[in-house]
């Protein structure tokens, strides 16, 4: 499904001025409950006569996140998102993936987006193996594309490059090993839309350079990529265009360089 | 704002998260059959991977549950008065009351213990709970080849009517698949689910018939006529019936309630189409939070 879209939209260059949309996020609030976050009331006892009474869990509180955010992405872009801890950067990406629905407002895609966390850890109990022919199955890759590009995967993760890991349990991999197998395995397809968090920084400066790489091709392959990071260095090596958020509202959206440099500024790493 | 929506709508993009229609939902469930099956394969000879004895236990565990069952209801409190062939009749009991109760049990745990899965790749969420079916069918095969040893050596020779197993075991498939998909969607909102379905289970399994024949008890007098049908055309009991009127000889038609095959069919279609509407129904939320 997804190849055939590839194919005919690879034939036509990226250009400045038929820029096609693939993302756009339409002033977009995200609000969720989180539970338990008040100590002490948990005990059985007062969950009872909480069910019984009917009243919601003393624990439970709305956090706004993304407070209307609105923007465009387009083809080709790489756009990274800077912004300080439980500044709602992850919160947009799982909305653009599809995964927390807006309280408020739209998200549009082109296609559908795949989100690459630190935290999926796929199956953590079958070998490397395994997981490589699963996700590319679960992904919509048939048999056969899965054997042709397996031997690709496993050397583009360099999991082998330390013996032979692919064939023991996930949850044998330190996270870094654990991370470069799924970003591996995500980018053997080419996505429209293709969301990373953080899972660069968890790699050695090698897979960084390759990951890089595979970012650079995919979005020759007319994807859009969406970065969180922390490290404005990998920011700038990897995106051009930068959105900055702060408590849940767009501060700037702009060129990776200028983005960064005043977000550094009001880190205050400058000056 | 609404310049960014109509900008989305101009370029047909479309918006993310939403709930496929119920044909695009097929479609791409038919094109991810790979993946259930190798998603079935790779759970079922990782779950003995860390145990020294390996994949015997895909033997060795129902063989043991048998056993206990054995000491317990024949021996001990001795049920088998009156029933012919008892230990075959036990057995097979056993293991197609393990089928449903287990497929129904990794349904609770179907999108909760995939979410690595779930959040990371795009794919119908109901390829797990129906991989987790398929994988509870290959234990049952397994399962089979142990109890097909049982029988003869319990002097049950193969014969024609065991190809009735066949058909019986497909609806009983389907009606698991159906109810593994229905459980994984309210463990997916109620996590308690999961802590609550292991009595929800032995309730059920001792109400069935595993290790005492419900027609002897119905055949005796002072149960109304209501509980007698409720009993016998209880889904767990229908498929186990209908496996051993295929397998052992003294088990005969008599004993089976009239119309068994339309009841197996009627639950096995109930469950299978209604399971995965509600299934589908939630397609879009699971995985958050």
């Amino acid at each position: 499904m997804a190849d055939k879209r590839q194919s005919t939209e690879t034939a036509e260059p990226f250009t400045e001025r038929e820029r096609v949309p693939t993302v756009v996020v339409d002033g977009v609030h995200i609000t969720y409950t989180v539970h338990g976050t008040k100590g002490g009331r948990g005990s059985a006892t007062s969950a009872l006569s909480r069910i019984v009474s009917r009243r919601s869990a003393p624990g439970a509180r709305e956090v706004h996140a993304v407070k209307g955010v609105s923007f465009a992405a387009y083809k080709g872009e790489a756009i990274g998102l800077i912004g300080s801890n439980g500044s709602g950067k992850s919160t947009l990406l799982k909305a653009i993936a599809g995964l927390l629905p807006p309280s408020r407002g739209q998200v549009f895609t082109r296609g559908q987006p795949s989100l690459l966390g630190v935290n999926a850890a796929l199956m953590s109990d079958l070998t490397g193996e395994r997981n490589v022919i699963l996700g590319g199955l679960a992904m919509g890759m048939s048999r056969e594309q899965v054997r042709t590009r397996y031997d690709d995967i496993v050397e583009f993760s360099g999991i082998n490059e330390k013996g032979d890991f692919i064939s023991l349990p996930m949850r044998t991999y330190s996270s870094g090993m654990g991370a470069r197998l799924r970003f591996s395995i995500a980018a053997a397809k080419s996505h429209d839309v293709l969301l990373i968090d953080e899972a660069l920084s968890t790699g050695d400066a090698r897979f960084q350079r390759r990951s890089q790489e595979r970012i650079t091709e995919l979005r020759a392959e007319a994807g859009t990529v969406f970065l969180v990071s922390h490290s404005n260095k990998s920011i700038l090596e990897t995106c051009d265009r930068a959105l900055w958020l702060e408590s849940g509202t767009l501060r700037m959206d702009g060129p990776a360089q200028e983005v960064v440099a005043a977000y550094e500024e009001f880190t205050g790493k400058k000056k | 704002m609404t310049d960014l929506s109509a900008l989305a709508r101009r370029h047909g993009l479309t918006v993310s998260g939403a709930r496929p229609a119920l044909p695009d939902y097929l479609r791409a469930l038919w094109s991810r059959r790979h993946f259930i099956g190798a998603f079935a394969t790779a759970r079922l000879t990782a779950q003995y991977s860390q145990a020294k004895l390996g994949q015997i236990w895909q033997i060795m565990t129902p063989l043991l549950n048998a056993t206990v069952y054995y000491f317990i209801f024949g021996v001990l409190l001795n049920t088998k008065h009156g029933v012919p062939d008892f230990i075959p009749f036990l057995v097979t009991g056993v293991f197609i009351w393990t089928f449903t109760s287990n497929s129904i049990m990794a349904g609770t745990r179907a999108i909760s213990g995939n979410l690595g899965l779930v959040r990371a790749l795009h794919f119908p969420r109901a390829a797990l709970p129906i991989g987790l079916a398929l994988q509870q069918l290959q234990q049952l095969l397994f399962s089979l080849g142990a109890l097909v040893v049982i029988l003869v050596c319990f002097g049950q020779y193969p014969a024609v009517s065991w190809l009735l197993a066949i058909p019986a075991l497909l609806l009983q498939s389907l009606f698991n698949t159906g109810v593994s998909m229905a459980v994984a969607r309210l463990a997916a909102r109620t996590p308690d689910i999961s802590q609550l379905m292991p009595f929800l289970l032995r309730t059920w399994m001792y109400v069935s018939g595993v290790m005492w024949s419900v027609d002897k008890v119905t055949n005796g007098d002072g149960l109304p006529h209501v509980v007698t049908v409720i009993l016998k055309c209880n889904p767990a009991a229908v498929y186990i019936d209908l496996m051993r009127f295929a397998l052992i000889d003294s088990y005969t038609a008599g004993q089976l309630p009239p119309h068994i095959w339309a009841v197996a069919l009627g639950w096995a279609l109930l469950a299978g189409v209604g399971g995965f509407l509600f299934f589908w129904k939630a397609e879009e939320e699971y995985g958050r939070g």
